[in-house]
């Protein structure tokens, strides 16, 4: 790589853009192929489907995706869910990390075991008891069920990181705000978590891409549409329909759920990899 | 703990007045987020691990019923075994299941490893590509399981054309649809979806390795197969080490790709789908919840290793 000869350099060069490229094919191609089946319609889809570029454009899929499916339905309990297990998340992990970041009291490292033990559970280990427990309270094909239940798994990496964030703030602006008589409450809303904004939006960024993709749960706790997210309703698409092949309608729901993602982790792709290799190197 | 026994020196008194005070503080701002984990992680696991002593269909049972191990160990005056750990379906899935996290894990490390090298060398244009690794993890994995149920589709499949084109598959086959190879079909898509995470990890770890070791490992002659074995590994080991217990826990559990692409069929259920099966599918509260039970101690043992062998400490 540092060799002084110049041929030697163009063709590590050359060799490295080569694989490059063959890097860049591979994670690219299944994204690129959703697309253009997307744009594919029903009629010309049996015909076109190996073609490597789709020759009558058209958004039919598109239109029929939320006309011919409750789409639209699946879309809105999908943000609502989404939302409501990030607002809850962050608004408790706040309080949680404020404690467990600046505050020295016995049994905290037992407690971050116990948190860390929760962030590797096995959803499938609460299953039946959750599901025993949302039927109880008649949550069951709720939005507040699904909200509850993904409370397990944004919860804890939640505190987890902000915890590790509340950490790094100065004591200095604590104290200041101690001898300024401030209460713990209002230390922690008006002094920290100003300073706090960016963790809260990559950490509050990261839980909702969790919460927007879940599964199992969404499958498991809804029975119809009126709380069913859109990873359901994509699962269940195929048989679903009397299309002879509703690929071109399967492949339209997903490109509208992933655009969004898409754009959201490259705007903030910093953000993103810092959340993720710090979440991850500190459990 | 206010009433701390009598000190002489009033000083001391006040701090030990300002800890407790704090102390309690603490525990207040802990209560929210404590009980909504007790209520969404302690009680169903305690209610799973108590269903799992008892023989209970949903539909059809008022109650659970009490029976002890059988769920676990059972065997019938004909000698039939009816426990978990005597059906050859579990057994299925946990050989499944580990066929599925050492294929996945394996890749994902090796082709890892090459991605974050490829990001981390001197080349043009690596911004684009850090940024277009990034595309696989956004994308939800219903999504990429689908996207890949199409690419695998027996007659309309780019990938099955392919198969067929080189000959490894009949005309009208798939991946996916031949069992030999269906196991190794869905490592694929795991292995596109998670690679890129994994790289990531890498990449981060390579970022750490301070470039006056190479510096130096160049001044001695040491070609880059020497540096890569002797100087990058080595250093990469922690970040590595940490990637590696997350990929295999992740797949130790891993439920929804698997089971959007092939369903319930026996030579890829894992040991997630074969529980929700018996949950959900069978109504069996009783026996699903004891595999269940099995799950969770797979992964805790695991993970015990994990906090053990890397020192995880806090604070």
């Amino acid at each position: 790589m540092n060799s002084k000869n110049p041929t030697v350099r163009t063709l590590t060069q050359i060799a490295l853009w080569v694989v490059a490229l063959i890097v860049l094919f591979y994670v690219l191609f299944p994204f690129y192929w959703a697309v253009k089946t997307s744009l594919t319609g029903p009629a010309q889809l049996s015909s076109e489907a190996l073609a490597w570029f789709p020759t009558h454009v058209t958004w039919q899929n598109f239109r029929d995706v939320f006309a011919g499916q409750p789409f639209g339905r699946n879309l809105l309990n999908s943000v609502v869910v989404a939302s409501g297990t990030v607002i809850l998340s962050l608004l408790l992990s706040a309080l949680a990390a404020y404690a467990l970041g600046k505050f020295r009291f016995k049994g905290k490292s037992i407690l971050m075991y116990i948190i860390l033990a929760v962030s590797v559970f096995p959803q499938i280990a609460v299953l039946s008891g959750l599901y025993t427990m949302i039927k109880t309270f008649s949550l069951y094909n709720t939005w507040g069920g699904l909200i509850l239940s993904y409370m397990i798994f944004t919860l804890p990496f939640t505190v987890w990181t902000l915890t590790a964030f509340v950490r790094e703030i100065p004591t200095e602006l604590e104290e200041a705000a101690y001898v300024d008589g401030a209460s713990p409450l209002q230390t922690l809303f008006q002094v920290l978590l100003p300073v706090m904004t960016p963790a809260l939006v990559t950490t509050g960024l990261l839980a909702f891409i969790n919460a927007w993709n879940e599964y199992l749960f969404a499958l498991t706790f809804t029975s119809d549409n009126t709380a069913k997210t859109v990873p359901v309703a994509i699962a269940n698409f195929s048989g679903a329909t009397i299309y002879e092949n509703p690929f071109g309608q399967i492949m339209a729901a997903s490109v509208i759920v992933t655009i969004p993602l898409i754009i959201l982790v490259l705007v903030f792709q910093r953000n993103i990899v810092s959340g993720l290799t710090a979440g991850a190197v500190k459990g | 703990m206010t009433t701390t026994p009598t000190s002489s020196r009033p000083a001391v008194r006040r701090t030990r007045g300002l800890q407790a005070s704090r102390t309690r503080v603490a525990l207040l701002l802990l209560v929210p987020m404590l009980l909504v984990l007790a209520a969404v992680a302690g009680y169903p696991l305690l209610r799973t691990i108590y269903l799992s002593f008892t023989e209970y269909n949903i539909l059809q049972d008022p109650a659970p019923k009490w029976i002890g191990l059988g769920n676990y160990w059972f065997t019938t005056d004909e000698g039939v075994g009816l426990g978990v750990l005597q059906t050859p379906e579990w057994w299925q899935s946990v050989w499944n299941t580990v066929r599925f996290t050492l294929g996945s894990v394996l890749l994902e490390t090796v082709l890892g490893l090459a991605f974050a090298l490829i990001i981390n060398s001197k080349i043009r244009g690596r911004g684009l590509l850090r940024t277009a690794i990034l595309v696989p993890w956004a994308i939800p994995t219903v999504v990429s399981a689908q996207m890949w149920n199409w690419m695998y589709n027996d007659s309309f499949g780019i990938i099955s054309q392919w198969g067929q084109k080189l000959g490894f598959l009949h005309t009208g086959e798939s991946f996916l649809s031949n069992p030999d190879t269906a196991m190794a079909a869905l490592v694929a898509v795991d292995v596109w979806k998670t690679t890129p995470f994994m790289a990531l990890l890498l990449l981060a770890g390579l970022q750490t390795i301070p470039s006056d070791m190479y510096e130096a490992a160049d001044v001695d002659g040491a070609s880059p197969w020497t540096q890569f074995w002797r100087l990058t590994l080595p250093l990469l080991m922690p970040a590595l080490l940490v990637a590696l217990i997350f990929r295999t826990l992740d797949a130790l559990r891993v439920f929804d790709m698997p089971y959007i692409v092939k369903g319930n069929a026996p030579e890829t259920i894992t040991m997630s789908i074969y529980a929700r099966q018996e949950l959900i599918l069978n109504s069996q509260f009783g026996f699903g919840s004891a595999i269940s039970v099995m799950i969770f101690l797979i992964i805790m043992v695991f993970t015990a290793i994990y906090v053990t062998s890397l020192r995880v400490r806090f604070d």
